[in-house]
Protein backbone atom coordinates (compact mmCIF):
# COMPACT_ATOMS: atom_id res chain seq x y z
CA UNK A 1 0.00 0.00 0.00
CA UNK A 2 1.35 3.84 -0.60
CA UNK A 3 -0.35 6.91 -0.15
CA UNK A 4 -1.24 8.97 -3.27
CA UNK A 5 -2.61 12.42 -3.62
CA UNK A 6 -4.41 14.17 -6.32
CA UNK A 7 -6.29 16.93 -7.11
CA UNK A 8 -9.83 15.49 -8.32
CA UNK A 9 -12.32 17.77 -10.14
CA UNK A 10 -10.54 20.67 -7.95
CA UNK A 11 -10.00 19.45 -4.54
CA UNK A 12 -7.20 17.53 -2.81
CA UNK A 13 -7.82 13.86 -2.11
CA UNK A 14 -5.74 10.98 -0.85
CA UNK A 15 -6.38 6.85 -1.06
CA UNK A 16 -3.86 4.16 0.10
CA UNK A 17 -3.57 2.33 -3.19
CA UNK A 18 -1.56 -0.85 -3.88
CA UNK A 19 0.32 -0.10 -7.20
CA UNK A 20 -1.50 -2.76 -9.22
CA UNK A 21 -5.01 -0.69 -8.68
CA UNK A 22 -5.76 1.42 -12.07
CA UNK A 23 -7.25 4.61 -12.05
CA UNK A 24 -10.62 4.09 -12.46
CA UNK A 25 -11.49 2.07 -9.59
CA UNK A 26 -9.78 4.54 -7.93
CA UNK A 27 -11.75 6.61 -8.57
CA UNK A 28 -15.13 4.75 -8.02
CA UNK A 29 -14.03 2.59 -5.24
CA UNK A 30 -11.57 4.59 -2.44
CA UNK A 31 -13.24 8.44 -3.54
CA UNK A 32 -16.68 7.26 -4.77
CA UNK A 33 -16.87 9.11 -7.78
CA UNK A 34 -18.81 6.59 -9.69
CA UNK A 35 -19.39 8.43 -12.86
CA UNK A 36 -16.54 6.90 -14.52
CA UNK A 37 -17.78 3.72 -15.89
CA UNK A 38 -15.55 0.23 -16.37
CA UNK A 39 -16.38 -1.30 -19.85
CA UNK A 40 -13.91 -3.25 -21.68
CA UNK A 41 -11.34 -2.75 -19.09
CA UNK A 42 -8.47 -3.21 -21.69
CA UNK A 43 -8.59 0.71 -22.98
CA UNK A 44 -10.47 -0.09 -26.22
CA UNK A 45 -14.03 1.37 -25.58
CA UNK A 46 -13.29 4.87 -23.90
CA UNK A 47 -16.35 4.37 -20.85
CA UNK A 48 -13.85 5.33 -18.45
CA UNK A 49 -12.27 8.41 -20.18
CA UNK A 50 -11.22 10.98 -17.58
CA UNK A 51 -9.03 14.10 -18.20
CA UNK A 52 -5.07 13.98 -16.55
CA UNK A 53 -3.89 17.03 -16.62
CA UNK A 54 -6.87 18.62 -19.10
CA UNK A 55 -6.10 15.58 -21.55
CA UNK A 56 -8.38 12.58 -22.04
CA UNK A 57 -6.74 9.09 -21.07
CA UNK A 58 -8.33 5.89 -20.35
CA UNK A 59 -8.05 5.53 -16.75
CA UNK A 60 -8.28 1.15 -16.96
CA UNK A 61 -5.46 1.65 -18.64
CA UNK A 62 -2.91 4.10 -15.90
CA UNK A 63 -1.75 3.16 -12.44
CA UNK A 64 -3.44 4.90 -9.82
CA UNK A 65 0.12 4.91 -8.53
CA UNK A 66 0.79 7.22 -11.73
CA UNK A 67 -1.42 9.50 -11.40
CA UNK A 68 0.01 10.59 -7.85
CA UNK A 69 0.52 14.19 -7.71
CA UNK A 70 -1.52 15.14 -10.77
CA UNK A 71 -5.20 16.72 -11.70
CA UNK A 72 -8.15 14.30 -12.32
CA UNK A 73 -11.27 15.19 -14.12
CA UNK A 74 -14.27 13.58 -13.95
CA UNK A 75 -17.66 13.73 -15.33
CA UNK A 76 -18.58 14.72 -11.60
CA UNK A 77 -16.48 17.78 -12.21
CA UNK A 78 -17.76 19.60 -15.22
CA UNK A 79 -20.77 21.39 -14.11
CA UNK A 80 -20.26 24.79 -12.71
CA UNK A 81 -22.56 26.39 -9.76
CA UNK A 82 -25.25 23.57 -10.99
CA UNK A 83 -24.79 24.90 -14.27
CA UNK A 84 -24.12 22.03 -16.95
CA UNK A 85 -20.85 22.41 -18.48
CA UNK A 86 -21.44 23.39 -21.96
CA UNK A 87 -20.59 19.87 -23.87
CA UNK A 88 -23.26 18.04 -20.93
CA UNK A 89 -25.70 20.82 -22.26
CA UNK A 90 -25.36 20.05 -25.97
CA UNK A 91 -25.48 16.06 -25.02
CA UNK A 92 -28.84 16.81 -23.41
CA UNK A 93 -30.69 19.15 -25.99
CA UNK A 94 -29.31 17.00 -29.01
CA UNK A 95 -30.04 13.80 -27.25
CA UNK A 96 -26.54 12.35 -27.30
CA UNK A 97 -26.81 9.34 -25.94
CA UNK A 98 -29.23 6.08 -25.85
CA UNK A 99 -28.64 4.01 -22.86
CA UNK A 100 -26.37 6.24 -21.75
CA UNK A 101 -23.45 4.03 -20.70
CA UNK A 102 -20.71 5.43 -22.53
CA UNK A 103 -21.59 8.83 -21.89
CA UNK A 104 -19.62 10.03 -19.18
CA UNK A 105 -16.28 8.93 -21.18
CA UNK A 106 -17.70 10.45 -24.55
CA UNK A 107 -18.34 14.10 -22.70
CA UNK A 108 -14.62 13.98 -21.48
CA UNK A 109 -13.28 12.94 -24.35
CA UNK A 110 -15.22 15.51 -26.28
CA UNK A 111 -14.00 18.35 -24.25
CA UNK A 112 -10.62 17.15 -24.46
CA UNK A 113 -11.51 17.42 -28.14
CA UNK A 114 -12.47 20.68 -27.84
CA UNK A 115 -9.54 21.82 -25.88
CA UNK A 116 -7.35 20.98 -28.33
CA UNK A 117 -9.21 22.01 -31.11
CA UNK A 118 -12.29 24.25 -30.55
CA UNK A 119 -13.79 24.37 -34.03
CA UNK A 120 -13.36 20.97 -35.55
CA UNK A 121 -15.48 19.75 -38.68
CA UNK A 122 -17.41 16.99 -38.62
CA UNK A 123 -15.08 14.64 -39.76
CA UNK A 124 -12.49 15.76 -37.02
CA UNK A 125 -14.87 15.15 -34.76
CA UNK A 126 -15.45 11.75 -35.72
CA UNK A 127 -11.89 11.12 -35.99
CA UNK A 128 -11.51 12.93 -32.21
CA UNK A 129 -13.83 10.07 -30.99
CA UNK A 130 -12.73 7.44 -32.51
CA UNK A 131 -11.52 6.14 -29.36
CA UNK A 132 -15.16 5.87 -27.61
CA UNK A 133 -17.62 3.17 -28.30
CA UNK A 134 -21.57 3.54 -28.29
CA UNK A 135 -22.66 -0.24 -28.43
CA UNK A 136 -26.06 1.55 -28.46
CA UNK A 137 -24.28 3.28 -32.11
CA UNK A 138 -25.79 6.68 -31.26
CA UNK A 139 -22.81 8.27 -32.72
CA UNK A 140 -25.44 10.48 -35.07
CA UNK A 141 -26.54 12.67 -31.98
CA UNK A 142 -23.20 12.64 -30.25
CA UNK A 143 -21.51 14.27 -33.01
CA UNK A 144 -24.33 16.66 -33.93
CA UNK A 145 -24.04 17.35 -29.51
CA UNK A 146 -20.10 17.88 -29.80
CA UNK A 147 -21.00 20.59 -33.31
CA UNK A 148 -23.54 22.40 -31.38
CA UNK A 149 -20.88 22.33 -27.96
CA UNK A 150 -18.21 23.63 -30.62
CA UNK A 151 -20.30 26.88 -31.89
CA UNK A 152 -21.81 27.48 -28.33
CA UNK B 1 -7.16 -4.59 -11.08
CA UNK B 2 -4.14 -6.27 -12.29
CA UNK B 3 -4.49 -9.65 -11.29
CA UNK B 4 -0.84 -10.37 -10.16
CA UNK B 5 0.74 -8.02 -7.69
CA UNK B 6 3.84 -6.00 -8.30
CA UNK B 7 6.07 -3.61 -6.81
CA UNK B 8 6.48 0.20 -8.03
CA UNK B 9 9.24 2.22 -7.95
CA UNK B 10 8.95 6.40 -9.56
CA UNK B 11 12.59 6.89 -11.07
CA UNK B 12 13.66 10.02 -10.47
CA UNK B 13 16.20 9.65 -13.37
CA UNK B 14 17.13 8.17 -16.24
CA UNK B 15 20.39 6.32 -14.43
CA UNK B 16 18.04 5.76 -11.80
CA UNK B 17 16.26 3.65 -13.37
CA UNK B 18 19.05 1.45 -14.85
CA UNK B 19 19.84 1.09 -11.57
CA UNK B 20 17.02 -0.49 -10.51
CA UNK B 21 16.91 -2.45 -13.70
CA UNK B 22 20.57 -3.39 -12.48
CA UNK B 23 19.00 -3.99 -8.99
CA UNK B 24 16.40 -6.39 -9.71
CA UNK B 25 15.90 -9.55 -12.25
CA UNK B 26 11.63 -9.41 -13.06
CA UNK B 27 11.44 -5.44 -13.89
CA UNK B 28 10.02 -4.08 -16.63
CA UNK B 29 10.62 0.04 -17.53
CA UNK B 30 6.91 1.27 -17.46
CA UNK B 31 6.46 4.68 -19.94
CA UNK B 32 2.73 5.50 -20.81
CA UNK B 33 1.83 1.81 -19.89
CA UNK B 34 -0.19 1.32 -23.06
CA UNK B 35 1.76 -1.48 -24.35
CA UNK B 36 2.69 -3.25 -20.81
CA UNK B 37 -0.70 -2.79 -18.66
CA UNK B 38 -3.17 -4.17 -21.14
CA UNK B 39 -0.18 -7.45 -21.26
CA UNK B 40 -0.65 -7.83 -17.61
CA UNK B 41 -4.35 -6.91 -17.18
CA UNK B 42 -4.30 -9.87 -19.52
CA UNK B 43 -2.06 -11.79 -17.75
CA UNK B 44 0.12 -12.38 -20.64
CA UNK B 45 2.95 -10.20 -18.10
CA UNK B 46 3.22 -10.38 -14.66
CA UNK B 47 6.83 -8.48 -13.86
CA UNK B 48 7.80 -8.29 -10.60
CA UNK B 49 8.48 -4.36 -10.09
CA UNK B 50 7.48 -1.76 -12.51
CA UNK B 51 10.21 1.45 -12.60
CA UNK B 52 8.21 4.32 -13.94
CA UNK B 53 10.06 6.11 -16.04
CA UNK B 54 6.92 8.19 -17.11
CA UNK B 55 7.73 11.58 -15.27
CA UNK B 56 11.20 11.86 -16.68
CA UNK B 57 10.29 15.34 -18.96
CA UNK B 58 14.39 15.27 -20.03
CA UNK B 59 13.34 12.67 -22.26
CA UNK B 60 10.37 14.10 -23.79
CA UNK B 61 11.74 16.13 -26.82
CA UNK B 62 11.81 16.62 -31.13
CA UNK B 63 15.28 18.48 -31.75
CA UNK B 64 17.14 18.90 -34.89
CA UNK B 65 21.17 18.51 -34.94
CA UNK B 66 23.31 17.83 -38.09
CA UNK B 67 21.26 16.98 -40.58
CA UNK B 68 19.03 14.44 -38.42
CA UNK B 69 16.26 14.92 -35.86
CA UNK B 70 16.83 13.68 -32.33
CA UNK B 71 13.47 12.52 -30.89
CA UNK B 72 13.10 11.72 -26.80
CA UNK B 73 12.39 8.05 -25.96
CA UNK B 74 9.34 9.61 -23.87
CA UNK B 75 7.83 11.41 -26.16
CA UNK B 76 4.02 10.97 -26.83
CA UNK B 77 2.44 10.28 -30.35
CA UNK B 78 0.53 13.29 -29.58
CA UNK B 79 3.29 15.34 -29.50
CA UNK B 80 5.18 13.67 -32.60
CA UNK B 81 1.49 14.54 -34.46
CA UNK B 82 1.55 17.71 -33.11
CA UNK B 83 5.19 18.62 -33.72
CA UNK B 84 6.26 21.23 -36.30
CA UNK B 85 9.98 20.10 -36.56
CA UNK B 86 8.69 16.76 -37.71
CA UNK B 87 6.00 17.86 -40.18
CA UNK B 88 8.43 20.21 -42.08
CA UNK B 89 11.82 17.51 -41.60
CA UNK B 90 10.36 14.38 -41.30
CA UNK B 91 6.82 14.96 -41.59
CA UNK B 92 6.21 11.02 -41.94
CA UNK B 93 6.66 10.44 -38.38
CA UNK B 94 3.80 12.60 -37.23
CA UNK B 95 1.49 11.62 -39.71
CA UNK B 96 2.27 8.00 -38.40
CA UNK B 97 1.77 8.90 -34.82
CA UNK B 98 -1.57 10.52 -35.76
CA UNK B 99 -2.99 7.73 -36.63
CA UNK B 100 -1.95 5.11 -33.82
CA UNK B 101 -4.70 4.07 -31.44
CA UNK B 102 -7.17 6.91 -30.66
CA UNK B 103 -6.55 10.60 -28.98
CA UNK B 104 -6.75 9.09 -25.35
CA UNK B 105 -4.08 6.63 -26.64
CA UNK B 106 -1.81 9.44 -27.89
CA UNK B 107 -2.03 11.31 -25.00
CA UNK B 108 -0.30 8.93 -23.30
CA UNK B 109 2.02 6.35 -25.34
CA UNK B 110 5.32 6.95 -25.78
CA UNK B 111 7.69 6.50 -29.16
CA UNK B 112 10.20 4.71 -26.93
CA UNK B 113 7.23 2.47 -24.93
CA UNK B 114 6.16 1.37 -28.76
CA UNK B 115 9.50 0.79 -30.33
CA UNK B 116 10.69 -1.18 -27.11
CA UNK B 117 7.99 -3.16 -26.48
CA UNK B 118 8.59 -4.57 -30.39
CA UNK B 119 5.21 -5.56 -31.95
CA UNK B 120 5.07 -6.36 -35.02
CA UNK B 121 1.85 -4.80 -35.76
CA UNK B 122 3.18 -1.63 -34.90
CA UNK B 123 3.43 1.29 -36.81
CA UNK B 124 6.52 3.21 -35.82
CA UNK B 125 8.82 0.46 -35.33
CA UNK B 126 8.09 -0.24 -39.26
CA UNK B 127 8.83 3.32 -40.33
CA UNK B 128 11.64 3.70 -37.78
CA UNK B 129 13.07 0.21 -40.30
CA UNK B 130 12.49 2.19 -43.73
CA UNK B 131 14.42 5.00 -42.32
CA UNK B 132 17.23 3.48 -40.89
CA UNK B 133 16.94 5.24 -37.55
CA UNK B 134 19.20 4.71 -34.87
CA UNK B 135 18.14 3.77 -31.24
CA UNK B 136 20.06 5.51 -28.55
CA UNK B 137 20.54 2.93 -24.89
CA UNK B 138 22.02 3.94 -21.27
CA UNK B 139 23.47 1.34 -19.42
CA UNK B 140 25.38 0.77 -16.56
CA UNK B 141 28.61 1.48 -18.61
CA UNK B 142 27.19 4.16 -20.55
CA UNK B 143 25.38 4.70 -24.18
CA UNK B 144 25.47 3.04 -27.39
CA UNK B 145 23.77 3.49 -30.17
CA UNK B 146 21.51 0.43 -32.05
CA UNK B 147 20.95 0.45 -35.89
CA UNK B 148 17.01 0.16 -36.44
CA UNK B 149 17.94 -2.87 -38.40
CA UNK B 150 19.30 -4.70 -35.88
CA UNK B 151 17.21 -3.71 -32.83
CA UNK B 152 14.11 -5.65 -33.36
CA UNK B 153 15.27 -9.38 -32.61
CA UNK B 154 11.82 -11.36 -32.58
CA UNK B 155 8.45 -11.03 -31.38
CA UNK B 156 8.01 -8.35 -28.49
CA UNK B 157 11.67 -8.57 -28.18
CA UNK B 158 14.07 -6.19 -29.32
CA UNK B 159 18.23 -6.27 -29.00
CA UNK B 160 17.83 -4.09 -25.88
CA UNK B 161 19.35 -5.49 -22.37
CA UNK B 162 17.57 -5.94 -19.30
CA UNK B 163 19.52 -3.25 -18.08
CA UNK B 164 18.86 -0.55 -20.23
CA UNK B 165 16.65 2.14 -21.01
CA UNK B 166 16.26 3.62 -24.49
CA UNK B 167 16.82 7.38 -24.52
CA UNK B 168 16.65 8.66 -28.06
CA UNK B 169 15.54 7.63 -31.41
CA UNK B 170 17.72 9.40 -34.47
CA UNK B 171 15.96 9.58 -37.74
CA UNK B 172 17.69 11.31 -40.68
CA UNK B 173 15.76 14.49 -41.25
CA UNK B 174 13.89 13.65 -45.02
CA UNK B 175 11.35 16.39 -45.29
CA UNK B 176 8.29 14.93 -47.08
CA UNK B 177 10.09 12.02 -48.43
CA UNK B 178 8.09 9.12 -46.98
CA UNK B 179 4.71 7.64 -46.35
CA UNK B 180 2.94 4.80 -44.36
CA UNK B 181 0.16 3.47 -45.30
CA UNK B 182 -2.12 1.06 -43.20
CA UNK B 183 -5.16 -1.20 -43.36
CA UNK B 184 -6.97 -2.33 -40.57
CA UNK B 185 -11.04 -2.94 -39.88
CA UNK B 186 -12.06 -1.00 -37.69
CA UNK B 187 -10.78 2.68 -36.30
CA UNK B 188 -8.42 2.06 -33.58
CA UNK B 189 -7.41 -1.41 -34.84
CA UNK B 190 -3.34 -2.45 -34.70
CA UNK B 191 -2.79 -2.75 -38.52
CA UNK B 192 -3.53 -5.84 -40.33
CA UNK B 193 -0.88 -4.68 -42.43
CA UNK B 194 1.32 -1.88 -42.91
CA UNK B 195 3.92 -0.28 -45.33
CA UNK B 196 6.58 2.45 -44.49
CA UNK B 197 7.95 3.87 -48.06
CA UNK B 198 10.92 6.44 -47.70
CA UNK B 199 13.40 8.05 -49.90
CA UNK B 200 17.01 7.79 -48.55
CA UNK B 201 20.56 8.32 -49.67
CA UNK B 202 19.07 7.97 -53.35
CA UNK B 203 17.42 4.85 -52.61
CA UNK B 204 13.96 3.82 -51.70
CA UNK B 205 13.46 1.79 -48.57
CA UNK B 206 10.13 -0.09 -47.83
CA UNK B 207 9.59 -1.42 -45.02
CA UNK B 208 6.50 -3.86 -43.59
CA UNK B 209 3.96 -4.23 -40.31
CA UNK B 210 2.51 -7.54 -39.10
CA UNK B 211 4.23 -9.85 -41.80
CA UNK B 212 6.15 -11.53 -39.50
CA UNK B 213 7.77 -11.85 -36.37
CA UNK B 214 9.39 -8.62 -36.45
CA UNK B 215 8.54 -5.38 -38.41
CA UNK B 216 10.79 -6.43 -41.99
CA UNK B 217 12.34 -4.91 -45.20
CA UNK B 218 10.54 -5.65 -48.61
CA UNK B 219 14.03 -6.71 -49.95
CA UNK B 220 12.31 -8.09 -53.14
CA UNK B 221 10.14 -4.29 -53.69
CA UNK B 222 13.92 -2.41 -52.94
CA UNK B 223 15.82 -4.95 -55.21
CA UNK B 224 13.14 -4.39 -57.82
CA UNK B 225 12.81 -0.85 -57.48
CA UNK B 226 16.80 0.13 -57.81
CA UNK B 227 16.71 -2.51 -60.73
CA UNK B 228 14.25 -0.35 -62.58
CA UNK B 229 11.15 -2.00 -62.37
CA UNK B 230 7.97 0.19 -62.33
CA UNK B 231 5.42 0.53 -59.03
CA UNK B 232 3.16 -2.26 -59.93
CA UNK B 233 5.92 -4.91 -60.55
CA UNK B 234 7.55 -3.96 -58.18
CA UNK B 235 5.14 -3.82 -55.52
CA UNK B 236 3.87 -7.32 -56.29
CA UNK B 237 7.43 -8.56 -54.72
CA UNK B 238 6.27 -6.99 -51.37
CA UNK B 239 5.16 -10.19 -49.44
CA UNK B 240 8.62 -12.40 -51.24
CA UNK B 241 10.39 -13.84 -48.04
CA UNK B 242 8.01 -13.00 -45.23
CA UNK B 243 5.90 -15.31 -43.15
CA UNK B 244 2.64 -13.36 -42.12
CA UNK B 245 0.63 -14.45 -39.69
CA UNK B 246 -2.67 -16.25 -39.68
CA UNK B 247 -5.31 -14.62 -37.55
CA UNK B 248 -9.21 -13.01 -37.34
CA UNK B 249 -7.97 -10.30 -39.20
CA UNK B 250 -7.01 -12.00 -42.06
CA UNK B 251 -4.97 -14.85 -43.23
CA UNK B 252 -1.49 -15.33 -44.54
CA UNK B 253 -2.35 -15.42 -47.92
CA UNK B 254 -4.99 -11.96 -47.57
CA UNK B 255 -2.22 -10.45 -45.80
CA UNK B 256 0.51 -11.09 -48.71
CA UNK B 257 -2.27 -9.46 -51.07
CA UNK B 258 -2.64 -6.41 -48.99
CA UNK B 259 1.47 -6.11 -48.36
CA UNK B 260 1.50 -5.92 -52.18
CA UNK B 261 -1.29 -3.42 -52.74
CA UNK B 262 -0.66 -1.14 -49.76
CA UNK B 263 3.11 -0.90 -50.91
CA UNK B 264 2.08 -0.04 -54.53
CA UNK B 265 -0.28 2.94 -52.30
CA UNK B 266 2.90 4.00 -50.41
CA UNK B 267 4.84 4.25 -53.38
CA UNK B 268 2.32 6.70 -55.13
CA UNK B 269 2.25 8.80 -52.36
CA UNK B 270 5.35 8.66 -52.02
CA UNK B 271 5.60 10.40 -55.65
CA UNK B 272 2.39 12.47 -55.87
Amino acid sequence: MRRIGMTVNGSPRTADVEPRELLVYVLREHLGLTGTNVGCDTSSCGACTVLLNGESVKSCTVLGVQADGQEITTIEGLARNGELHPVQQAFHEHHGLQCGYCTPGFVLAAVSLLNENPSPSEAEIREGLEGNLCRCTGYHNIVKAVQAAASS
Amino acid sequence: MIPSQFDYELAGTADEAVGLLSQHDDAKLLAGGHSLLPLMRLRFASPALLVDIGRLSELSYIKEADGSIAIGALTRHHDLAGSDVLRERCAVIAETAEGIGDPQVRHRGTIGGSVTHSDPASDLPTVLLALEAEMVARGPSGERAIAAADFFTGFLESALRDNEILTEIRVPAIGSAGAYVKFNRRAQDWATVGVAAVRLNGATNVALTNMGATPLRAAGVEEALAAGADTAAASAQAANGTSPPSDTNGSAEYRAHLASILTKRALEALDG
